[in-house]
C-alpha cells in the first residue's frame, strides 16, 4: 500500500523502536507532525521550548539507556538550531538520529525562505548525514541512520527530508525488528597476548577508562581486570559513572580538573592500561615516550589509537570482549609497593583538601558546594540521574558526587556545552521514568531555563539544583590565577530572581544558604512529581582544585585551562 | 621521521557530497593536499579519489583511519611508489610568434607533447606523464609566455594484479 512520506518517516520510526521524540515544529514539517499526531497513541512527541532543547533531550535519553534518541526540527533556523545539540553528542559519541525537514527539491540552492544547507552544516559534528530527495530511499535512509548511529563508536546521525518527499506516496513495508549495529571489530588475539605480557610485568599498572566502558557495557570486566592486576583506577569525565564512587580501587577522575591521587599515581605509573579513552588535551598526560609509562590503549574506534598518544601496543576492538579475552591470559598479581604508594598520595590529597578547605574559611551565610553536594546525595537515591551543564558546578559534581550505577551522570564532556543540563535531563528523565537532578550554575541555567516550560508540562521529575554564585566562575578562576584579576564580563550583574522565574514557568522553587534550608527544600523537592528549583547561594570565590596547582603557588595554565 | 609525497586510492560512493567529505575531513583535521582527483570507476556504484600530500607515517595513518571512519568510503590504501603508475595531463597555452615557434616545436616532440589548437597568435600543448615530467615541460616553456595553462593532478593505479577492491564490508 502507497503511504506518504511523511507516514513513512514514523512508521519507520516505530519500526526502529523509538517511543518518544523530542521536538518542535515548522513549515517545512507540518506533514510530518501530522502524522505524528495521528499515530500520537504508537509514538510520543515532547515539544521543548527550542530545538537546542529538543536535541539535547535527544541526548539525554541515549545516554540514560544507549537507545538511539531522536530529535525533528523545521529547516533552517530549526535545523541549526539542532547544531550545537549533535555537536555535543558527537562528540561524546551518543547515538542521536535527528530528523530535518527542508524546502521541497525545485526549491533546494536558491536561498528560499527558511533554506540552510544543513548537510553542509552539520558534516563536520555528525557520524554521517543524509539528505533524501527520492521517496524510494527514505524508509532504508533512516534505517541506515539508526543503524551508523548505533554501530561500534556511537554518534549522531542527521536526515534531511525536503517537503516534497514528505508528502509523496510509496509503497512501504515494515521490517519485523530494529536494525541491527554492524558486526563489531573483534581485538587480535596477538595483540591481546602482547597485552597481557606487558601487564603481566608491570610493577605500577594504571587503569585510565573513558565513556567506552560505559558505552560498551564493560564495567564488570573492567573491575575483573582491576582486581586481577592490582591495579588502581582512573577515570576520564566521560568515564564516571561506570564503577561506583567507593570501589577501593577507584582513584576518581584525571586531568586539569580531576583528583590529585589519580593524576598523580598516572604520572608515576609505569604501565598505563588506557581502555575507551580518547587522551582528550583535558586529560592526556604530556612528556616524551622516553620518560611516560609504557599505554596500552584498546579502543573502538581505530582513529582514536595513535592520535593523541602514541601507544606502545594499540588494539582495535569491542571492550568488553577485549577484557573479557583478556583476563584469562593474566596472572592473579599483587603490588604491595605501588598499593603503599597510593595510599600516600590519597593522604597527600586529603591534606591539600582540607588545607584548601580551611582557606576558604568562614562562608558568610553561603553554601559551600561541598555541602550542596553531600545534602543532595544524602537524600537522592543511587538510581536517580545526575546532570550537570557546564562550568564550575560540573566539575564540582564531577569531583565529589557518589556515583554508584553507569548512566547515571550525564555531562556534555567534549564540546563543553553550558545550556545542555535541562534538555538532556528531560531526555533522561522521559527515557526512564527516573528522577533527575540537574546541578548548575547562575551562567549555565540562563542558557536553558526556558525548557522549564517542558519539564512542567511534563510533569518531569526533575531537581534543578542552581549554584549561584553570581559569576561565571570557571573563566572567572581563570582570570584570577592567569589574567591578574581582570573579570571581564564574568561578574553577572544581573538581578534575576530564580525563584520567581521558576514559578513564573509553573515549577516549585525554593532559595536556600544554609545546609539546612537546602536540606528541608530537597527533602520537598524529591517528593514533588514535578520540576523543582532550589536557587543555592555559593561564594562566588570558591574554586575547582585542580591536581597540576602546584600546592600555595599560584601558577599560569601554560598547559592550557 | 621522513617527511615525503604519498598518494593514495580511495573507493568511495558515487553518491553526491562525498568530495565534500573527502577534502573536508582533510581541512577539518588540518592535513593538506597536494592534488586530488576524482572519476567513476568501472562500476557506477563508486568513484575513485587519488590525493597526494606530504607528511611523515603518523600522519599518513592518521590520515588513512579518519577516512577509513567515513560512512561513504569504502576502501583505502596507499600506492607502492616504486609499483605504481603516476599520470597528470597539462593543458598549456602559449604565445604563438614566428621567433619562438620552432623551439616550441622541439620541446613538443622531444618531450612527446601533441599541439591540439594552433592559431596565429596561441597554441595549446597537450601533455600526460608523471608530475616531474609535467614540471619540467612547464619550466622550458616558461621563456615562451605561458598564457594559460592548468593540469589535472594525478591519477595513479598499482601495477600487476594489485587491486583497490570495495570488499569493505559495514
Amino acid at each position: 500500500m502507497k503511504i506518504s512520506g511523511a507516514k513513512i518517516v514514523v512508521e519507520t520510526l516505530i519500526e526502529q523502536g523509538c517511543e518518544t521524540v523530542f521536538g518542535f515544529p515548522g513549515g517545512q514539517v507540518i506533514d510530518l507532525f501530522d502524522e505524528l499526531y495521528l499515530s500520537r497513541d504508537r509514538i510520543e512527541h515532547i515539544l521543548t521550548a527550542h530545538e537546542q532543547g529538543a536535541a539535547h533531550a535527544a541526548d539525554g535519553y541515549a545516554r540514560a539507556t544507549g537507545k538511539v534518541g531522536v530529535c525533528i526540527a523545521t529547516s533552517g533556523p530549526g535545523a541549526t538550531n539542532l547544531v550545537t545539540g549533535i555537536a555535543t553528542a558527537y562528540l561524546d559519541s551518543v547515538p542521536v538520529v535527528a530528523v530535518t525537514g527542508n524546502v521541497p527539491c525545485s526549491l533546494i540552492g536558491r536561498d528560499s525562505f527558511q533554506e540552510v544547507d544543513i548537510l553542509g552544516v552539520t558534516m563536520p559534528v555528525t557520524k554521517h548525514n543524509f539528505i533524501v530527495k527520492d521517496i524510494r530511499e527514505l524508509a532504508d535512509t533512516l534505517r541506515a541512520a539508526f543503524k551508523i548511529a548505533k554501530s561500534g563508536r556511537p554518534g549522531p546521525v542527521l536526515v534531511d527530508i525536503p517537503k516534497d518527499v514528505q508528502t509523496a506516496e510509496w509503497d512501504f513495508e515494515p521490517r519485523p525488528d530494529p536494525v541491527r549495529p554492524y558486526p563489531l571489530c573483534f581485538a587480535s588475539e596477538n595483540k591481546l597476548r602482547k597485552a597481557a605480557e606487558l601487564i603481566n610485568a608491570a610493577e605500577r599498572p594504571y587503569i585510565y577508562f573513558g565513556g567506552g566502558i560505559v558505552a560498551g557495557k564493560a564495567s564488570r570486566e573492567l573491575l575483573a581486570l582491576a582486581d586481577k592486576t592490582d591495579a588502581p583506577l582512573g577515570c576520564s569525565l566521560m568515564g564516571l559513572s561506570a564503577v561506583p564512587y567507593d570501589c577501593p580501587r577507584f582513584l576518581g577522575m584525571n586531568g586539569i580538573h580531576g583528583h590529585y591521587t589519580s593524576f598523580a599515581a598516572l604520572t608515576e605509573a609505569d604501565l598505563v592500561i588506557a581502555l575507551g579513552v580518547r587522551f582528550s588535551d583535558r586529560a592526556a598526560f604530556e612528556g616524551e615516550p622516553d620518560d611516560r609509562p609504557k599505554v596500552i590503549h584498546i579502543d573502538i574506534d581505530n582513529a582514536e589509537l595513535d592520535k593523541n598518544v602514541s601507544a606502545d601496543l594499540a588494539i582495535e576492538g569491542d571492550i568488553k570482549d577485549a577484557l573479557f579475552r583478556l583476563l584469562p591470559m593474566l596472572e592473579e598479581k599483587s603490588h604491595p609497593e605501588w598499593s603503599g604508594r597510593i595510599e600516600q598520595l590519597r593522604a597527600e590529597e586529603k591534606r591539600r583538601y582540607d588545607a584548601a578547605d580551611r582557606l576558604r574559611g568562614e562562608r558568610c551565610g553561603k553554601l559551600s558546594p561541598h555541602d550542596i553536594i553531600g545534602v543532595i546525595s544524602s537524600i537522592a537515591s543511587a538510581d536517580d540521574i545526575i546532570v550537570t551543564d557546564v562550568g564550575q558546578h560540573q566539575m564540582w559534581t564531577a569531583q565529589m558526587y557518589p556515583l554508584r550505577k553507569p548512566r547515571t551522570f550525564l555531562t556534555s564532556g567534549g564540546l563543553g556545552t553550558m545550556g545542555f543540563g535541562m534538555g538532556a535531563a528531560i531526555g533522561a528523565c522521559t527515557a526512564t521514568d527516573k528522577r533527575a537532578v540537574l546541578f548548575t550554575g547562575d551562567g549555565s541555567f540562563g542558557m536553558d531555563l526556558n525548557e522549564l516550560a517542558t519539564a512542567v508540562s511534563q510533569k518531569t521529575p526533575l531537581v534543578v539544583v542552581i549554584m549561584n554564585n553570581g559569576v561565571l566562575g570557571m573563566v572567572r578562576q581563570i582570570q584570577a590565577r592567569c589574567y591578574d584579576k581582570h573579570y571581564s564580563a564574568t561578574t553577572l550583574r544581573r538581578q534575576t530572581d530564580f525563584v520567581k522565574v521558576a514559578e513564573a514557568f509553573g515549577a516549585k522553587a525554593g532559595r536556600a544558604s544554609t545546609a539546612d534550608e537546602l536540606r528541608a527544600l530537597a527533602e520537598e523537592a524529591f517528593a514533588y512529581n514535578g520540576p523543582f528549583v532550589i536557587d543555592c547561594a555559593v561564594d562566588c570565590d570558591e574554586t575547582v582544585q585542580s591536581p597540576l596547582w602546584s600546592e600555595g603557588a599560584e601558577r599560569g595554565e601554560s598547559n592550557g585551562v | 621521521m621522513e617527511y615525503k609525497q604519498y598518494v593514495i586510492g580511495v573507493i568511495v560512493s558515487n553518491v553526491s557530497g562525498v568530495l565534500s567529505r573527502v577534502s573536508g575531513m582533510f581541512t577539518r583535521r588540518g592535513f593538506n593536499i597536494d592534488c586530488l582527483t576524482v572519476g567513476e570507476t568501472e562500476s557506477a556504484s563508486f568513484s575513485r579519489i587519488t590525493v597526494a600530500f606530504h607528511g611523515d607515517n603518523d600522519i599518513r595513518d592518521k590520515i588513512l583511519k579518519q577516512l577509513e571512519k567515513l560512512h561513504d568510503v569504502k576502501e583505502v590504501e596507499v600506492l607502492d611508489p616504486n609499483d605504481t603508475v603516476i599520470r597528470e595531463l597539462l593543458l598549456i597555452k602559449i604565445r604563438n610568434s614566428p621567433s619562438t615557434r620552432q623551439d616550441i616545436m622541439t620541446a613538443v616532440e622531444i618531450f612527446r607533447s601533441k599541439i591540439v589548437d594552433y592559431s596565429p597568435t596561441a597554441l595549446i600543448c597537450e601533455l600526460t606523464g608523471e608530475t616531474s615530467k609535467i614540471d619540467a615541460f612547464i619550466e622550458l616553456m616558461k621563456p615562451y609566455c605561458i598564457m594559460e595553462m592548468c593540469r589535472t593532478g594525478i591519477v595513479a593505479i598499482e601495477r600487476g594484479d594489485n587491486c583497490l577492491k570495495t570488499i569493505k564490508t559495514r
